[in-house]
Order: structure tokens, then sequence, then C-alpha cells
């Protein structure tokens, strides 16, 4: 164990933890946060999703340590209910979700490419949700609500 | 639609539960103050045993309350599935919620009665008659006086039943109900605020992680706990039977101590083959035959038809595939539990952790707490148990979360189906007898109140899944019309003439075989695999006549709702008539084809078609899904955009199961154990267009969506590939090899 200093949603936390824990669990057990989700524990469905750097990272695989006094956001980070981010309120607006335990991959991915690219065009969009699982297969209200904020 | 029994996967098993409201401790389902309490500012509280599982059914249920009660929405607070306060309503499954409380009873009934009493006590109390009143808004109005609900029974109880004879509000005059309210839940999902089971922490709470076997069958030799010893965090190690868990104080620790703890198993037995299972299923013994109808003169019918097809299909076990691993968190201590758990059935969860446990199911108290999307028996049950048994064996709260690997090489697959079916035509090309028979595995389902073993937890600690009970021949199946012809075990053809269709002479016969995996219901449980067979056949038979496939269809179907949804259907779709497959088909690069497909689920538990729009890239085998319509009538339509929510995410997860879902196995163990080798198609698919068709009947019982367009769409894929290249798929899923070998096959 090793107090390590995490940043999150821009507030300062200490957490005496395994050095090697993936991100994922610090957030959820330790700090408590609803937003990233344990889907696989391998990287390969994007419900842990949390944006670092400016980038849409995997937080099951990522080790703690790694992001020590880095600026980390996850879902709850971009907007509340009463103040939604564009994104959670278009998403809001089409119904873009069923079950929602997918939503903070889907939408901090998009987050992290709108970012970069505002104008993001559809086939931008399907590639940042290529490596992202929903299993109720709310696709086409997804797609709709990323682009929408694009237009 | 009055169900009292779960209907198995296995088309033809029925395994009966208590019937509602009879497990000792529910709030009886006659009594008003089970659903409906008044409080003192007015708020309505309804209580329902029918819960959110992402299908919209919890905002959908506030409307019918705001709608029958005539109160604003927002002023509707609706608690669901908990065992110390809600009615027993079953399983939330098999799309029975909206037939459940949006009928002539329970919640629906409920809002009405309570609607009347409240008019009748603002009669005495403002001593003008009942006729001249009339509620608005929360209050009892007449032309000059008004009164509050708060006031009228503010905190009291009604001490009412259930009165059959009170009037549901008028659909016409509907200003809720029937309207796109968005979901209430959405704007705390999207911003990450929503409290899943996964996020539940109980304080002083552990973290369980579970070591599963090897293999299917296989029990537990020895376990090493001095391999783990001295871990950071690490609690207890766990053994009971079978059973090996450990308990940790932090969930990595957990992880991290269940795979290094050193476990030996003797190995099952070995696993069937996967090469050639369907051929396999067929030759299994013994069996459990269920016919579940047959007129009996389909053998005479088809000696004298002037012709006889025949076909054979495949559709193999698929997985619900969550994409949260299942979690519960358990807290027994001082012969007393209480448990949060994403389970479709907390009654029964309720008196099988009684069971594991050794408890009186009254100390028993479980909470419905979502957890992500379920699609019917994943590991939501299994490690609900999990949870309990590690709890209690600490004795304090436990949390556990599944990994990857163990719910999808434990959970409840869906049933794969071998399909043989041979129809008689007379010499006009009319269906003059169809016979249908099927092979399916079955192990475990839904555990009930004395069957925990139905999930693996259950089996490790050593109960018994239920017994397979061989019975061949099958007993005799009622005639048409008679109590015995029950289409709501989804394997009777639409077309079968027992009100909905014209063939007259029909005979199902299915036939059950034990599986080595634990098979479980499935969205669209049987009826998608019958469902893809029935009516792939039925386009190979119209294409053999040369006669459009929708032509086809309506020849052989008498009843309005199913040919008014395909005649929808194809309007919407803008269905050209002719002949598949298409005429002008090319030789070369991408192939268009459509396809139709139609459906009464369950029987008489909603109606649809769907058209699909497909190019298959002829020189790979990869089909190109560009569009699909469909056309939905579940009755009276209680929230639109719900109802269109349901049908798109359908209609996708039908595709995704057609195009690439299997199980995989080796000669020992599940191969397909995460999403690199069971394949799920992802968000960046290319998305197809996807337009529907919502048939309102407010005349009409309410019966169910949700399982319409998954049951459609691998059929109607298939039909569009045939009309795309003249190939017939016959085996699930529809991957590019097996497309390209059903090309080379038919040309």
């Amino acid at each position: 164990m090793s107090a390590i200093t995490l940043k999150v949603n821009g507030q300062t936390h200490q957490v005496d933890i395994d050095p090697a824990t993936p991100l994922l669990y610090a957030l959820s057990d330790d700090l408590g946060l609803r937003g990233p989700k344990f889907g696989c524990g391998l990287g390969q469905c994007g419900a842990c999703t949390v944006i670092v750097r400016g980038e849409a990272i995997r937080s099951c695989v990522t080790p703690v340590a790694s992001v020590a006094g880095v600026e980390i956001t996850t879902l709850e980070g971009i907007g509340t209910p009463e103040k939604p981010h564009p994104l959670q309120q278009a998403f809001i607006d089409l119904q873009a979700a069923q079950c929602g335990y997918c939503m903070s991959g889907v939408i901090l991915s998009a987050k992290a490419l709108l970012d970069k690219n505002p104008k993001a065009q559809k086939p931008e969009i399907e590639r940042v949700l290529q490596g992202i699982i929903c299993r109720c297969f709310t696709n086409a209200r997804i797609v709709q609500a990323i682009d929408k904020v694009a237009r | 639609m009055n169900r009292r029994h779960f209907l198995a996967a296995a088309g033809a098993l029925f395994v009966e539960f208590p019937a509602f409201g009879q497990v000792p401790g529910a709030p009886s389902m006659k009594a008003l103050d089970s659903w409906v309490a008044i409080g003192a500012d007015g708020t309505v509280t309804a209580y329902s045993g029918k819960e959110e599982l992402g299908q919209g059914i919890f905002t959908a249920q506030a409307q019918l309350v705001a709608e029958e009660l005539c109160v604003p929405f927002n002023r509707v607070k609706l608690i669901t599935c908990d065992t110390a306060l809600t009615p027993d309503q079953a399983h939330t499954s098999g799309s029975q919620s909206h037939p459940a409380n949006f009928n002539h009873g329970n919640l629906a009934l409920a809002c009405a009665t309570a609607r009347e009493a409240l008019i009748r006590l603002a009669s005495t109390k403002l001593g003008v008659p009942v006729s001249e009143l009339s509620a608005v808004n929360g209050e009892v109005r007449s032309a000059s006086k008004a009164i509050g609900y708060g006031e009228l029974v503010g905190g009291q109880k009604f001490n009412l039943t259930l009165d059959p004879a009170a009037k549901r509000r008028d659909p016409k005059t509907w200003t809720v109900l029937g309207k796109p309210v968005p979901r209430t839940d959405i704007p705390e999902i999207v911003t990450g605020r929503f409290e899943y089971v996964q996020n539940v922490r109980v304080p002083g709470m552990l973290h369980g992680g579970v070591v599963r076997p090897p293999s299917p069958g296989a029990k537990l030799a020895s376990v090493d706990e001095a391999s783990i010893a001295g871990m950071p965090g690490l609690v207890k190690v766990i053994v009971k039977k079978d059973f090996v868990g450990v308990v940790a104080e932090k969930q990595w620790q957990a992880i991290q101590a269940a795979q290094k703890l050193k476990v030996s198993w003797t190995p099952g037995p070995a696993l069937p083959p996967f090469a050639g299972f369907a051929e396999h299923l067929k030759k299994q013994q013994p069996t459990r035959d269920t016919r579940l109808l047959d007129s009996g003169d389909v053998d005479q019918k088809l000696a004298s038809a002037a012709t006889v097809m025949k076909a054979s299909y495949y559709h193999p076990y698929q997985m619900h595939g969550s994409v949260g691993g299942s979690c519960a968190v358990a807290d027994v201590q001082g012969g007393k539990a209480t448990i949060w758990s994403a389970t479709q059935g907390v009654w029964y969860q309720k008196s099988a952790c009684a069971t594991l446990l050794g408890l009186r199911p009254a100390d028993v108290h479980v909470i419905f707490q979502r957890g992500s999307g379920c699609y019917g028996l994943n590991g939501a049950d299994t490690v609900t148990y999990d949870a309990a048994v590690m709890s209690q064996a600490v004795g304090k709260p436990v949390r556990v979360q599944l990994s990857r690997a163990d719910e999808m090489a434990w959970e409840n697959f869906g049933n794969a189906f071998a399909l043989e079916q041979r129809v008689g035509l007379d010499a006009r090309g009319y269906i003059v007898a169809w016979d249908h028979e099927a092979w399916s595995p079955t192990l475990g389902n839904r555990p009930g109140p004395s069957t925990p073993g139905n999930v693996i937890t259950g089996t490790l600690l050593g109960y018994q899944p239920e017994p397979f009970v061989a019975r061949s021949p099958a007993p005799p199946a009622g005639a048409f019309g008679s109590s015995g012809f029950n289409n709501s075990s989804n394997g009777i053809p639409s077309y079968a003439g027992a009100g909905h269709g014209n063939v007259k002479s029909v005979r199902v016969l299915v036939h059950n075989v034990r599986s080595a995996f634990f098979t479980g219901p499935l969205r669209s449980p049987a009826r998608l695999q019958n469902t893809f067979a029935h009516e792939c056949f039925m386009d190979e038979i119209a294409a053999k006549l040369q006669v459009d496939p929708l032509e086809y269809r309506l020849r052989h179907l008498s009843f309005f709702r199913l040919r008014d949804a395909l005649t929808e259907v194809a309007k919407a779709a803008n269905w050209q008539k002719r002949p598949s497959p298409n005429p002008k088909r090319p030789k070369t690069g991408m192939a268009p084809g459509r396809g139709i497909a139609v459906v009464a689920y369950e029987g008489d538990n909603g109606y649809a078609a769907l058209v699909a729009e497909v190019e298959v890239d002829l020189a790979t085998g990869l089909i190109h899904t560009k569009r699909i319509v469909v056309s939905n009538d579940s009755g009276p339509v209680s929230n639109p955009d719900g109802i269109k929510n349901q049908i798109e995410g359908g209609a996708l997860q039908g595709l995704s199961r057609a195009l690439g879902e299997e199980v995989t196995w080796d000669q020992t163990k599940v191969t397909s154990v995460h999403w690199g080798n069971y394949r799920s198609l992802t968000l960046g698919m290319e998305t197809p267009v996807i337009e529907s068709v919502l048939i309102n009947r407010p005349e009409e019982e309410a019966c169910g969506s949700g399982e319409t367009s998954i049951t459609l769409i691998q059929a109607a894929i298939g039909n569009a590939v045939f009309d795309a290249t003249g190939a017939r798929l016959r085996e699930a899923p529809f991957t590019p090899a097996r497309v390209l070998a059903a090309i080379k096959a038919s040309s």
C-alpha cells in the first residue's frame, strides 16, 4: 500500500492503495464514484471509461499509480442532472439509453472526440464507438445524439 | 395472458412456481393498500412487482398511475420489487409487465379502484353526489368545490379490496398514458449519478471473489489455503461443498486472492462435440418429449399431399452477455439477511436465499437494485447466492462482482435448437400439413424457491438442478381450440389454424435433451429459434412456388392483427411484390435483397412483422444490413417512444445474435469467455436505418413489445440474403464463411 494523490473532477484526494490497483477500483471503491463501471476488466467494452489528458482511457486496465496527480474526469465530472453537459443533454433529449450501463464509455469517448474535433463526421463517431459494447443496442439513438452535438 | 407459470426456454417445459401473491409474507394482491398509498401532502406512492431493466417500464408504470389516479406525473412515487414493500408479481420477464399491470387488474385496477374510492369519500365530505364529481389533478372537484386527495385519505389506509367493476379511464381522454413521457431515470444515468447494484456500498462492506471450477461438472478435490496466506486484506477463504470463494477488504485484493488461490478439481465429463452439434442433439437419449400441438392427421395429410418439402435449421447456444458483470451485495448477520440484487424475481430470491442460508424466509429481505441490462437469466441470481453465502460466512456485508469469464462461462445460456420441418402442399400450393420437430438441450432454469441448483452457485453448494425427467413418447396434445392449445410455449407456427392461420393440420413435437451447460430464458426464448425456422421455411416454400413471400404469408393468415402487421410493414418498407430470389441479382459485387418475417409472440402477447434490407458482399460473404422496418401491435400504446426504443434495440440485438453470436467450447470448457471470442456487434457497427410503425389498439388487451423485433430479425435477414443471392442460410450465426459456403452450394 502507498499514499497516492488522485485528482478527480477538480478535487484532490489522497488514497492509501496498492499502486498496481486498476484505477477503476480506486474511483468506485475509495472515492465512491458511480460513473465508471466494471464491465470486463479487460479493456474490451468501455464501461469503465474516464478521460485523462484529453484521451478516453479504460480505467479497468490502468494502474492507479500511472495517473497519480493527473486530472481525471469521470461521467459525473462533466455535468449534473440539473446542469448536464451538451452531450448528456442530447442523450436525455433523444432518450438514447436503455439500461445505461455503457454510458461512461459512450459519452466520454464522444467528448474526447468532440473536444478535438467539434464537427466530427459520422464515420469518425462510429470509429470511436468501435470498442464500446452496448448490449441493449441503443446504437441508432446513441449515434444520433452524438451527431446532434457535432452538427 | 394471465399465465401463472413461467414458461421455460426449452419450448415445452412448464415449471410451476407459486401463484402470484401466494409467497408467505407478500402483501395481498387483492388489497388496494398493497398497491397505492396517498400521503397527507397528496403525494401518491404506488407499489409494483414489475421492475425496470432498461426497458422503460418504470416510467410507463408511473404514467399509468398518474393517468388512472388523475394526478400530475411528478407527484407519483413508484416503488418496485422490494420484499418488504411490494406485491409479489413473480418475475419481471417474458414481456409480461405490460399485460400484467396495464389491463383490468393489478396496478391499473388498483389505481382505478382508488380513484373511485376518492370520489366516494369526497361525495360524503362535500355533500355532492358522485355523479357530479370528477377527479382532476390530484383533487376531486364539483362545479363549485374541490378537495385534495391528501385531505381525503392522507396518511390513512383505504382498507378496500380491488374492485373488478372499477372503470379504467377511457383511452380517448388520456393525457399522460400513451404519451412519449421521457424516462425519469435517464438524467441520472447519463450524468453518472444512478445507483446500479454495482454501485451499492454498505458501511463495513467487504469484497468477495469466486473461484469457479475449470469445467462443467468438475468437483472440488482440495483447496490450499496456505497458497494465499498473508495476502494483504485477506479476510477468509470459504469452502462449502464445491463452492470456493474468498473475502477481502478491497475489491482488487479479492480479485487477486481468487486468482492466486490454489484449488484442485476432479475433471467433469467430456463435453459434447462442438462441430456437428446439431446432429449430436438429434441422437441424444433420453429425451423429454412434448407435443405442443397435434391435429392427429399430419402423417396422413403429408402422405396425400401433392408436394412435400423438408428443411433443417440450427440455432446455437447464445448468451445474455450483460455488459456489466453481475453483482450483488448481501448483509447476513444475526440470523437476518438484507440483500441488494438485480434479480428478476425478488420473492423467489427471498425463498431461495432462505434455503441456502438456513434462515426463515421472513428474515430475508431482498431489494431489487438495477444491474446492467439482463435480457433474461444472466448471472444476477447466481451472484446473489455468492454474496449471501460469503456474507454469512464472515458475518459482515459482502459485495461480489463476477469477472467477465465467470459471467460468460457459467451463465444460463439461451437454448440451442436443432429443427426439422416438413410441409405438405396441395395442387394449388396451399399448405395442408405442417410438421415441426425440435431438439433442444436443457439444464437448470430460473431458480425457484426450492431449486437454487438451477444456477451454478446453487449447484456448487450441493443443490441439484431441477431433475431431467425423461418422457417418450410425448403425451397427447390438445387439439385446436381446446384448452390444450397453448401457443405461449412459443413453438407453434403463426399459420396454424387456431384463430391465427389457415393451416389445419399441424404437429409440433419438441424433444428436450440433457445439456452440458446451464440454460435459461434469453430474450425471446424458443420463439426466436422457432421463428427462424418457421419464417425461413415459409420463404422457401414461397420461392419454390414462385410467389411473393408477403403474398404467400397472407394467404395462410386469418387473424387481422397478424395480417395488419404484415400489410403495415410492407407499406412502410415500400415492399415490391415479386418472388424471391431477386431475378435480377448480380453475380459479383454487392447483392441487394429484402426479407420479411411475422410473429404472434407467445401466441397472443404481441404481433409484429419486420422487413430487412441487406447488401451481401459476394466476394467476402459479409452481410451489410441497410434498413430495418418493424410494425408492432402490443394493444394500447402506453409510451410510444419507449416502445420504439425497445423495437430498435431488439432488432439490433437480434442482428448481433444472427450475425455473430455463438457460445463455443472445446473438450472440457466454454471457450467464449470475453468479448474477443464471443462476437457481439459493437456501437461502432454500421448501424442500419430503423423505422417503427406502431399499431395502436386501445380497445385490445395490453401485451408485450420487448421481444417482438428480436424474434423476427434473424429470419428476415436469412430471407433477405436468400433474396439477394439465392442461398439459403440454415445455421446461425450467419458468419461470412457460412454465407460464402451457402452461396457456393446454391450455384
